[in-house]
């Protein structure tokens, strides 16, 4: 979707301010934050997709108005409400009024660091060969879906070229929705950065993006 | 967004939605508190940008490691024993003469976490993931950085689950050093782009 997520090549947030020795968390709340967002993915009811959705889904001026485990915690409530773990009711309350959804799994704390130790691979085999080689000039797809997507606005209709041809990767626009996994193959495709920005770019500049097949035509 | 929370009015009101959000959870039986303590405890404490700082002194000191590293990262970064979530599938870019590496993600926050720990602030904020992909060099000023103008940039934007390592170049008048000593010129910034390694003292 054409969500505030999709900041690339956007203009008028001001300069970086990096902060020196910046501490991991700035409030108590953060780690609990973290560690809450963390644990309710364990349970196994959403994917990363279907989360990063979530996130990208809340209103521009709310998502531009939080920090980051800001935008977390409001799309995990999201996601607790829409799976049944917790409903309005609750939240209003501040505690438990309603009965919760069973989940697959809770995370213990001694199952912690072999979970986070193991990850979530999200490689897949792909039955059929990739449609592209190392090499290969491209062209990504000019298209504005409603749901979830990877291919960022900036990136939409230019042309490009494969570097690198990687693994089967899930497919985050349909496994985001509950459709399935359905894995392609993933796509390390370059590109000048005056094709991109146009007048004026930076003539050292190029941009690369990780492409999944079906987001480009060969050109 | 109006939860009210008596019991909770000595902390700011998003302080108070995440603990009542806690509470409720552990309540019903879906989160385990003790499981949040060693997740806080793992990214505070045990993995960082420690990690990778000792992934890129291999590569400067035993050129086989390098061309693994550039060929197949996540092998090996795991042969170090860096493992796991949001570095389940990893690239090492390689800064050179002619080019200088930076990663971005546009779309949302992807980090490597398992070999640079939880992202900074300004990584997952608008400034940065709006300008690294237009404007970079205008951002690396911003971290005290200019570039050569005849000097290449590449930015990658992190859009799939790969997760990107920049190798900085090996600062000279440091051969012979040891790894350890090495990786002590290794930044979290080096290895995002956003910096260079130091210089020896």
């Amino acid at each position: 979707m054409n969500g505030p997520q999709d900041l690339g090549g956007q203009m008028g947030f001001g300069p970086v301010a990096p902060e020196v020795d910046e501490p991991y968390f700035h409030a108590a709340w953060e780690r609990r934050a973290l560690g809450v967002t963390l644990c309710a993915g364990a349970m196994g009811a959403w994917n990363i997709d279907e989360s990063r959705h979530a996130r990208e889904s809340l209103h521009p001026a709310d998502y531009y108005a939080s920090s980051y485990y800001e935008i977390w915690i409001k799309a995990l409530e999201v996601l607790l409400k829409r799976h049944g773990f917790v409903t309005e009711r609750d939240l209003e309350a501040g505690t438990v009024v309603d009965p919760a959804a069973v989940p697959k799994r809770v995370l213990k704390a001694e199952n912690v660091p072999d979970v986070l130790a193991k990850g979530g691979p999200c490689d897949r085999p792909v039955a059929q060969p990739g449609r592209f080689k190392a090499g290969d000039p491209v062209r990504t797809k000019n298209f504005n879906p409603t749901g979830h997507t990877r291919l960022p606005r900036y990136a939409r209709g230019k042309h490009g070229t494969i570097e690198a041809v990687h693994n089967g990767f899930v497919f985050p626009d349909s496994n985001a929705h509950g459709q399935g996994e359905n894995p392609q193959w993933v796509y390390t495709v370059v590109f000048e950065g005056s094709e991109i920005w146009g007048e004026g770019a930076d003539p050292t500049l190029s941009v690369s993006i990780d492409a999944w097949e079906s987001y480009l035509e060969p050109a | 967004m109006s939860h009210d929370h008596d019991h909770d009015n000595e902390l700011d009101p998003f302080a108070a939605r995440v603990r009542a959000l806690e509470t409720i959870l552990t309540r019903k039986g879906l989160i385990d508190p003790a499981a949040i303590d060693v997740i806080v405890d793992t990214y505070e404490t045990r993995i960082g940008p420690r990690n990778g700082a000792r992934v890129v002194a291999k590569a400067w000191a035993d050129p086989a490691f390098a061309e693994w590293l550039k060929s197949d990262a996540t092998a090996a970064i795991e042969s170090l024993s860096y493992t796991g979530r949001q570095g389940e599938h990893m690239q090492a870019v390689f800064n050179t003469e002619e080019t200088h590496n930076l990663v971005v993600c546009t779309l949302c926050s992807c980090y490597p976490w398992s070999v640079l720990g939880l992202p900074p602030v300004w990584y997952k904020a608008p400034p940065y993931r709006s300008r690294a992909v237009i404007d970079p060099r205008g951002v690396l000023e911003e971290f005290g950085l200019t570039l050569p103008a005849t000097k290449k940039i590449r930015v990658w934007d992190s859009t799939a689950e790969l997760r990107y390592l920049v190798v900085p170049m090996r600062p000279e008048g440091t051969e012979g050093w040891s790894e350890e000593r090495l990786a002590d010129l290794v930044s979290r910034d080096a290895m995002i782009g956003t910096g260079l390694a130091r210089q020896p003292a």
